[in-house]
């Protein structure tokens, strides 16, 4: 990427551990670097942890030890309202329950993170319509999610996470509540965006989800089990079921 | 995130549950209607009695034998004292003891009824002079006549009745110059006045006027006064007349201590100061109920304020995560809040404004008062802050609440 030098660590992560109120442990000393670029698949079964790493690793919540570096800036330097805006700026999500808010057009639901970015109101129709456009959804710009199928929220979803040109995209699930065509289509665009530049990390249960990744992060009871590099024969750009 | 994107992003949320903040709004609507009606028939109500007690005339000052009266209780008193006498009046009239007088009556209230040929009617029945009565009144005669200054001295039996009492009696024969009974005792209606209607205290239509000689002799049979009207110059002089009435009648009467007076001075002044005092006073407790009513509103705010942030702990989340901060959540919750109280503020003012509306005409048209209507901007511009602090006040606590919620746990909640 442009603008950070190809082989500094736009994620640093130094063993992280994540205890919850409940004495819970989620993450008992994680490290790995991620640098720009790259599409990273986070893998493991349910109480793995992967969620809770993406969530510390997308500014939604803190490490309980251990050091997280993002964009050169560690977490514990900034407060919450700077957190809340490196979320808005610099990181873009992506849910399996898509969270679009309801009654509300699709372009609106792309201009959201606009409101909170101090973008000038009269360039946010522009930048969302560009957003919606990049996910192939131009025809359903004002329609309202309950009028869309589970791949078009998706893609409105995603066009919400690219619209302030994130420096990361961190994608949870994003096919886990879709049928396997749809699931492909975002793939498909989670493949495109790569190929455009944008550094992707996205959290999944299934293998041959996680292998359209190049690299993937087995995780197993808070703990890294194995950190590897898809080579491309093991690639499975197609539903294994299909 | 400025103030009008916020404000647009909770008139989004407003919206988006029309229904609900229907219900929600319901109880500031009816709190500031009832604040618009309560100033506006309160200041109707002011309006018309003081303009009733206007129509007495400043530059009049009424005796009255007795001590004020502090309560209802006291009226009674009033009756039945006999200090005030014919020699007060004389005294009174007296260039060097009252110099600004111009007119002096005296007045006695007679209880009874008048008949006609078997009708029967109780109207109010005053014993002094017809002439000073029509003016303090504002009456004027219809048909026939006004006794006379000569018809008072002699005792003469004569009348002058309302348009009612005529209406009562004579049906639509001829009045003038028939005999009628007061307490039988005969007396020959020289004069019906105009129709004048009801007011806020009295119906002049149901007045019968004789001469006060008459009534002492023949209908009271007393020889003291239950009034003593007086007429001055110029309402500049009330006080400074008040003060030589006082001190004439003191001397009149014996009396070395103003405690111990055996009668009291009414002025227009001190009326109108009276009746601004109790106005003022319900005003007041009537206002007290409302605030209740406005707390009680705010609370069902509140209620259905937390009931929403709960409802929308996703959105709430799902905003944190796309870069709001805590302030913007807290900005959002509580514009919402006040958007819903500022806008049942500004439904009750344009209804209560419609009800005083209509409850003028229904007064003017159906009761005959004189009831101007007269939109409250005051008490409209009080409603609109009083109605948006409200929302204010109650939606701090649900506001806080969904700024302090984790993006995490909010992402998560199903």
């Amino acid at each position: 990427m442009f603008f950070l030098k190809n082989n500094m660590a736009l994620i640093e992560v130094r063993d992280i551990e994540k205890t919850y109120p409940d004495g819970t442990r989620a993450l008992r000393g994680v490290s790995f670097d991620i640098k720009a670029g790259e599409f990273v698949a986070i893998m493991g079964p349910s109480g793995s942890g992967k969620s809770t790493l993406l969530h510390i690793l997308g500014f939604l919540d803190r490490p309980t030890k251990g050091d997280y570096r993002f964009s050169d800036k560690t977490i514990s330097e900034h407060s919450e309202d700077e957190l809340a805006h490196v979320r808005n700026k610099k990181m873009g999500f992506v849910f399996q329950m898509f969270n679009l808010l309801t009654r509300t057009s699709a372009l609106e639901n792309v201009k959201l993170p606009l409101l909170y970015s101090g973008v000038k109101e009269s360039l946010w129709e522009k930048s969302a319509k560009e957003a919606i456009n990049s996910v192939g959804l131009s025809h359903r710009t004002y329609f309202e999610p309950n009028k869309l199928s589970g791949g078009e929220r998706q893609r409105v979803a995603i066009a919400r996470a690219l619209v302030n040109h994130p420096q990361v995209i961190f994608a949870d699930e994003p096919t886990g509540n879709l049928d396997s065509k749809s699931g492909e289509v975002i793939m498909d665009i989670l493949h495109k965006l790569h190929r455009q530049g944008h550094t992707i990390l996205m959290i999944t249960h299934e293998t041959y989800t996680a292998e359209h990744a190049n690299r993937i992060i087995n995780l197993y009871d808070g703990a890294i089990i194995n950190d590897h590099k898809v080579t491309s024969q093991h690639k499975a750009h197609k539903h294994p079921i299909k | 995130m400025s103030v009008k994107q916020t404000f647009k992003t909770s008139l989004i949320g407003v919206k988006t549950n029309k229904s609900r903040s229907a219900l929600t709004i319901l109880g500031i609507v009816i709190g500031i209607t009832s604040i618009i009606l309560m100033m506006s028939i309160g200041q109707g109500a002011e309006n018309l009695i003081l303009d009733e007690v206007a129509g007495f005339g400043a530059e009049t000052i009424v005796v009255r034998p007795g001590q004020e009266p502090t309560g209802p209780t006291d009226i009674g008193e009033t009756l039945f004292s006999d200090s005030l006498k014919e020699r007060d009046i004389e005294m009174l009239k007296r260039k060097e003891n009252v110099p600004d007088l111009i007119d002096v009556t005296s007045a006695v209230i007679v209880t009874g009824s008048v008949s006609f040929e078997g009708e029967t009617y109780r109207p109010t029945i005053f014993g002094g002079s017809v002439r000073f009565f029509a003016e303090v009144l504002n009456l004027e005669p219809g048909e026939g006549r006004f006794y006379t200054e000569n018809e008072i001295r002699t005792r003469a039996n004569v009348a002058v009745i309302g348009t009612k009492v005529r209406e009562e009696l004579f049906g639509n024969d001829e009045a003038v110059g028939k005999l009628i009974k007061i307490k039988d005792k005969k007396f020959r209606v020289v004069g019906v006045f105009a129709k004048k209607g009801q007011t806020a205290f009295y119906n002049f239509d149901e007045l019968v006027i004789v001469p006060q000689t008459t009534a002492q002799v023949y209908l009271t049979g007393t020889n003291h006064y239950h009034e003593v009207l007086i007429k001055v110059s110029d309402p500049s002089v009330v006080k400074r007349a008040v003060h030589d009435i006082e001190a004439t009648l003191r001397e009149s009467h014996g009396i070395t201590d103003p405690e111990k007076d055996d009668f009291f001075v009414v002025t227009q002044e001190g009326v109108v100061q009276q009746i601004s005092t109790i106005i003022g006073a319900l005003t007041i407790f009537l206002s007290s109920i409302v605030a209740i009513a406005l707390v009680v509103a705010g609370v069902g705010v509140m209620n259905i304020m937390l009931v929403s942030v709960t409802e929308r702990t996703r959105e709430i989340g799902l905003r944190k995560a796309v870069g709001a901060t805590n302030k913007n959540i807290l900005a959002q919750f509580l514009f919402e809040a006040m958007i819903l109280t500022g806008t049942g503020g500004i439904i009750g003012i344009i209804l209560g404004g419609l009800l005083s509306f209509i409850f003028s005409i229904i007064l003017t048209q159906y009761a005959g008062l004189s009831w101007p209507f007269s939109f409250p901007i005051g008490a409209a511009v009080l409603g609109l802050f009083v109605s948006t602090l409200v929302g204010l006040i109650f939606g701090i606590y649900p506001a806080r609440k969904a700024a302090k919620k984790s993006p995490i746990e909010a992402l998560r909640y199903e």
